[in-house]
C-alpha cells in the first residue's frame, strides 16, 4: 500500500504556474482578439472619402472620429439645385453592422449618395490625423482642387448599358462633374439600324475622381456604369514590359544602345526554314 | 437631494457632451464637433484620446500633429487635475455600467451569487495585448471593439449592431462580475489610471467623522481604493479611483470630500 502525500506548493511552483496561467490567458485573449481584428478589416471595394491613403495606411491611421462625416453633413454646398433642400450626407461612419467595412470608419456608397464633389472639399481639412491626406488633393498653386480627388474609378459595363444597344442614353455623361473630359461620349455607327450611332460612354481613367455621380445618374434597375477603387478596377503590367518607344519608360531600364543589345543565341545559328522543315521529306 | 448632487453633476456633464456631439453632427454647431476618439473644440482646439494615439503608433501609423497635440493636450489634463475623472465624468459606458451595479444593488445579485474572481490589473493585461495585437494586426484594434467609442457614435451617427455590445457588457455587470467592464477589463480605463495616478483632484477621507456605515464602500465601484475608510484620515491614492464622487454623496456623516490643488501633502 502506497501512502498519498499532498504535493507541496512551494514558492517556485507558485511563481511558474502562476506565470504560465497569466501567459497563457493573455495568448487567449491575443489570439481571439487578433483572429476578430483580421475579419474587421473592409472590404477591397470599400469606398474612402476623398485623399483616403491606401486602404492599409488608411485603416491604421483613422481614429474614427467622424471629424470628416460631420464637415460633409454640414457643408455649404449641400443645397440641392434643383429643390432647394440640403443633400444627403455622403460620408457615412460604418456601424457594427455595416456589411465589409471596418467599424467606425467612413465610406460611401456612390449609388446612395454620391460625392458631389465640393470646391473647398470640407471633408479634407478636418481630418486631424492626415488619414486624409490634404496635400494629396491640393495643387501647385497651394489650393484645394476638387480635380486631384482619387476615390476610385467609374467602370462601364457595357452589355447593361442602354447606350451600348442604341438607346439614346447620355445621362451619366452630363452628370459627370468634369463633363465631356472624365467621360466622353464615343459615336460609332449602330449597324442594326444603318442611320443611327451609338453614343457609347467612355471613362478617362486619368480624368476620373470616382465620384461617383454617374453611378447615381445610371437609369438601369443595377447602376451599368459604377465605381470600383482603383486598386481593384485597374491591372498592372508589371515592370518586365516596357514601352521602348516611350522615353521616359525606356530610362526606366536604362538607355541601351542597338550595338550592345545581344540577340543572338543558340538558336540563330539554324536558318529558319531549316528548322521549320528539317526532316520533312517532299517526295 | 443632497446624496446626489455628484451623480448629477456627472449625468449632467455625461449627456451634455453627448448633446453637444449630437448637434454638431446633426445641426453643424461647433462647439464640439467630432467624437470621443478625436473632437474639435469650436473647430480649433483638437482633442484625442491618448490610448487610441498610442494604439495607432504601435500600428506604425505616421501621424498628423493635430491628433498628437490633441493627445497631449488630454493627457495633460487628466494627468495634473483630474485623475481617472474620465471614466466617471465623460465615459458614456459609465452610464451602462452604473445602471447594471445599482440594479445588482437592488436585487442582492452580490449576496446571491456565485463569485467569479478576476484580477482589478486584467486592465492592464488588456492595455498590453491591444498594443500587441494593434502592431500585429497594423491598425488600433481597441478601436474596433471599444464600447465606449460605438456608444458614442452610435449617440451621434446611429446604432447599429454595436449596441449589443452595450447590452453585453450590462448583462456581464449584472449577473458575471461586479463592475467587471470598468472595474476589472477596460483598458482604457487602466490608461487613464495610469494617466491620473499623480492628479491633483483626488478624494479625502476623515476618519474622525466616520461611523463605519460602509455606505461608501457599497458603491464604490473601485472598492479596493477605500481600504483607509474609518482607519486613516488620507486621500484615495490609488490611481483606480474614479473620481466620480458617488462616496461623498452617499456620506451622511460628512467623513468624505473632494480634495482639490492639495499640492505637496499628498499621504
Amino acid at each position: 500500500m502506497s501512502t498519498h502525500t499532498k504535493p507541496e506548493i512551494t514558492a517556485r511552483r507558485r511563481f511558474f504556474t502562476s506565470a504560465a496561467h497569466h501567459t497563457g490567458l493573455g495568448l487567449l485573449g491575443g489570439l481571439l482578439w487578433a483572429g476578430y481584428a483580421d475579419k474587421a478589416r473592409s472590404s477591397v471595394l470599400t469606398l474612402r472619402p476623398p485623399a483616403a491613403l491606401p486602404e492599409a495606411d488608411f485603416l491604421r491611421t483613422c481614429i474614427k472620429c467622424g471629424l470628416c462625416a460631420e464637415a460633409c453633413r454640414n457643408r455649404d454646398s449641400n443645397i440641392d439645385k434643383e429643390t432647394g433642400k440640403p443633400r444627403p450626407e455622403t460620408l457615412k461612419m460604418a456601424k457594427a453592422s455595416t456589411a465589409g467595412v471596418t467599424v467606425g470608419t467612413p465610406y460611401f456608397v456612390a449609388r446612395d449618395v454620391p460625392c458631389y464633389m465640393c470646391d473647398d472639399i470640407p471633408c479634407v481639412p478636418a481630418c486631424p490625423t492626415g488619414a486624409l491626406d490634404e496635400a494629396s488633393v491640393t495643387n501647385d498653386e497651394g489650393e484645394l482642387d476638387f480635380r486631384k480627388m482619387d476615390m476610385g474609378l467609374a467602370t462601364v459595363d457595357t452589355n447593361s448599358c442602354i447606350a451600348f444597344w442604341g438607346l439614346q442614353c447620355d445621362l451619366c455623361y452630363r452628370a459627370c462633374p468634369l463633363m465631356d473630359e472624365a467621360i466622353k461620349l464615343h459615336y460609332t455607327r449602330n449597324p442594326r439600324t444603318g442611320k443611327h450611332a451609338f453614343l457609347e460612354p467612355v471613362v478617362d481613367m486619368n480624368v476620373c475622381t470616382g465620384c461617383g455621380l454617374c453611378e447615381k445618374a445610371c437609369p438601369t434597375e443595377k447602376a451599368a456604369i459604377f465605381v470600383l477603387p482603383r486598386e481593384v478596377a485597374l491591372g498592372r503590367p508589371g515592370d518586365h514590359y516596357v514601352k521602348g518607344w516611350d522615353k521616359k519608360d525606356q530610362q526606366r531600364v536604362g538607355e541601351r544602345k542597338m550595338d550592345t543589345i545581344i540577340t543572338h543565341d543558340k538558336r540563330s545559328e539554324k536558318k529558319a526554314t531549316d528548322y521549320l522543315n528539317d526532316g520533312v521529306s517532299y517526295e | 437631494m443632497s446624496n446626489m448632487k455628484y451623480l448629477i453633476l456627472r449625468r449632467i456633464t455625461q449627456i451634455g457632451l453627448l448633446v453637444l456631439y449630437f448637434g454638431a453632427h446633426a445641426y453643424g454647431w461647433k462647439m464640439l464637433s467630432g467624437t470621443i476618439s478625436s473632437s474639435s473644440v469650436l473647430g480649433k482646439i483638437p482633442l484625442s484620446d491618448p490610448f487610441a494615439v498610442l494604439q495607432m503608433l504601435a500600428a506604425g501609423a505616421s501621424l498628423g500633429l493635430d491628433v498628437i497635440v490633441g493627445a497631449i493636450i488630454i493627457a495633460l489634463f487628466y494627468g495634473i487635475i483630474g485623475g481617472r475623472a474620465f471614466c466617471s465624468w465623460v465615459c458614456p459606458v459609465n452610464m451602462v455600467t452604473d445602471a447594471a451595479a445599482w440594479v445588482r444593488r437592488k436585487l442582492l445579485i452580490d449576496k446571491i451569487e456565485r463569485k467569479v474572481w478576476v484580477t482589478r490589473n486584467a486592465r492592464y493585461y488588456m492595455i498590453a495585448i491591444a498594443l500587441v495585437v494593434s502592431a500585429v494586426a497594423g491598425f488600433a484594434a481597441f478601436e474596433i471593439v471599444s464600447p465606449i467609442t460605438i456608444f458614442n457614435r452610435g449617440v451621434i451617427f446611429g446604432f447599429g449592431a454595436g449596441a449589443g455590445l452595450l447590452v453585453a457588457i450590462f448583462l456581464l455587470d449584472l449577473f458575471v462580475l461586479k463592475n467587471a467592464w470598468c472595474g476589472h477589463l477596460c483598458p482604457l480605463g487602466g490608461v487613464h489610471s495610469l494617466l491620473g495616478k499623480y492628479a491633483l483632484l483626488s478624494v479625502k477621507h476623515n476618519s474622525d467623522n466616520c461611523t463605519l456605515c460602509m455606505k461608501c464602500k457599497d458603491v464604490c465601484p473601485e472598492v479596493q481604493v477605500l481600504n483607509m475608510i474609518g482607519k486613516r484620515s488620507e486621500r484615495v491614492v490609488q490611481p483606480e479611483c474614479t473620481n466620480c464622487g458617488r462616496c461623498i454623496d452617499v456620506c451622511d456623516d460628512d467623513a468624505l470630500g473632494f480634495d482639490i490643488l492639495a499640492l505637496g501633502n499628498k499621504k
